[in-house]
């Protein structure tokens, strides 16, 4: 197994995504709790090769893997991802120009 | 460019519903989502938040539910949300606390696993399940090499080799690679190893590992990630290699590359985190002594 980061950093990150997405009330959150008290639970367990923590440790990661991507994902997609069609006179505008305008009126209105 | 148009079946399962819990009140203004008239399965991307407050709850059977306020989730199906297990329940719940003013339905990756399960929309039985996930083995990712140029051969071979080795030794099966237009030939023993393997598994996991073949097109990296050879982020990056040769080649392009990296990486993840959820047993061990 490569490339998992220690329990504690990868506990804070998770804390921290909640925080992140949250604000300042994710302390009250149900996820905060559960793996507040998941990474305590398994903090006790003896030194040797122990494929539960192993396991425990994977997941950990790929749940925040899941929560970081998630949250650039869509900051990515509120900044790039299309809204619908502009106006021709916005369209205009974004390259620069104007709609041309007739003195006095085109001689239709009203 | 393939990988978007594969992408299109699981954007189905976002749809919601609720189900009403209160006697009286608060429902009228659901109903035009609700009302049974809709296509269940309809592409609904985005919603305005509807409820403050998540919580979950254990019902019949020990099985977890979502409350949204006081009203239930339902599947887009209609039947009742449940997940077999606390940490799943937790993660979904999760997912709709952390949506803030408009419900975005295309980033709730492990919501739209469990409706899929629960649903099963397509009515498929587990042995079809596991012959179209092992499909994907005809066509794998990382047995279909190319022969130039060579900076890149060298890194396929780098970079892929050690993680076909691996799934060689685990299952004892022979896979190979190729730079054949028609990939490796499997052979019959191969496809028998595996297909017995994912008889073990039970619905919801076959569920998490078809999606995560899916999306990373290939079986050997989706087996490695489940099997805790590999984290998230080396699957992926195996699955894009050529991508990511070609990104630093041209240089990347943030509204294209990156927004796909993230997704990518987001429903690997769900998937993965899916079948670790559906697959474990018992997670409560003590300790014989204890203070």
């Amino acid at each position: 197994m490569a490339g998992l980061s220690s329990p504690l950093r990868v506990c804070r990150g998770i804390l921290k995504e909640i925080r992140a997405i949250k604000g300042p009330e994710y302390k009250q959150t149900l996820a905060y709790n559960y793996v507040f008290q998941q990474f305590r639970k398994n903090l006790i367990t003896s030194e040797r090769y122990c494929r539960a923590q192993e396991e425990a440790l994977h997941a950990s990661h790929t749940y925040l893997c899941l929560l970081s991507s998630t949250r650039q994902h869509i900051a990515l997609y509120d900044m790039y991802h299309g809204k619908g069609q502009r106006g021709t006179e916005e369209m205009a505008g974004i390259v620069g120009l104007r709609l041309p305008t007739q003195p006095g009126g085109k001689g239709w209105e009203k | 460019m393939l990988r978007n148009l594969l992408k299109l079946p699981s954007s189905l399962g976002h749809a919601l519903s609720t189900h009403n819990v209160c006697p009286r009140g608060q429902s009228l203004k659901l109903l035009p989502l609700l009302s049974r008239n809709t296509k269940p399965y309809s592409i609904i991307t985005e919603r305005k938040k509807f409820y403050e407050d998540v919580s979950i709850s254990q019902g019949e059977g020990g099985m977890f539910e979502i409350n949204l306020d006081r009203r239930k989730l339902k599947t887009p199906g209609g039947k009742l949300f449940t997940a077999p297990n606390e940490a799943l329940a937790i993660a979904v719940a999760n997912e709709w606390d952390t949506q803030k003013d408009t419900l975005k339905f295309y980033s709730m990756h492990l919501t739209t696993l469990c409706n899929t399960a629960l649903d099963n929309p397509t009515l498929r039985s587990k042995d079809q399940m596991i012959t179209a996930a092992l499909k994907y083995l005809e066509t794998d990712t990382i047995c279909y090499r190319v022969d130039e140029p060579p900076s890149l051969v060298e890194l396929q071979n780098n970079e892929w080799d050690p993680v076909l080795n691996w799934i060689e030794d685990r299952y004892n099966v022979v896979i190979g690679s190729s730079t054949s237009i028609l990939g490796p030939e499997i052979p019959k023993a191969t496809m028998d190893t595996f297909h017995q393997h994912l008889g073990s598994y039970n619905f919801w996991s076959l569920i998490g590992l078809e999606y995560v073949i899916t999306q990373l097109k290939s079986v050997v990296l989706a087996f490695a990630l489940i099997d805790k050879h590999i984290t998230v982020e080396q699957a992926v990056l195996l699955s894009r290699l050529e991508e990511e040769f070609q990104i630093g080649h041209w240089g990347n392009v943030e509204w294209a590359h990156d927004v796909d990296l993230y997704e990518l990486r987001a429903r690997t993840a769900a998937g993965a985190l899916f079948v670790h959820f559906s697959s474990e047993s018992s997670t409560v061990k003590r300790k014989l002594m204890q203070d």
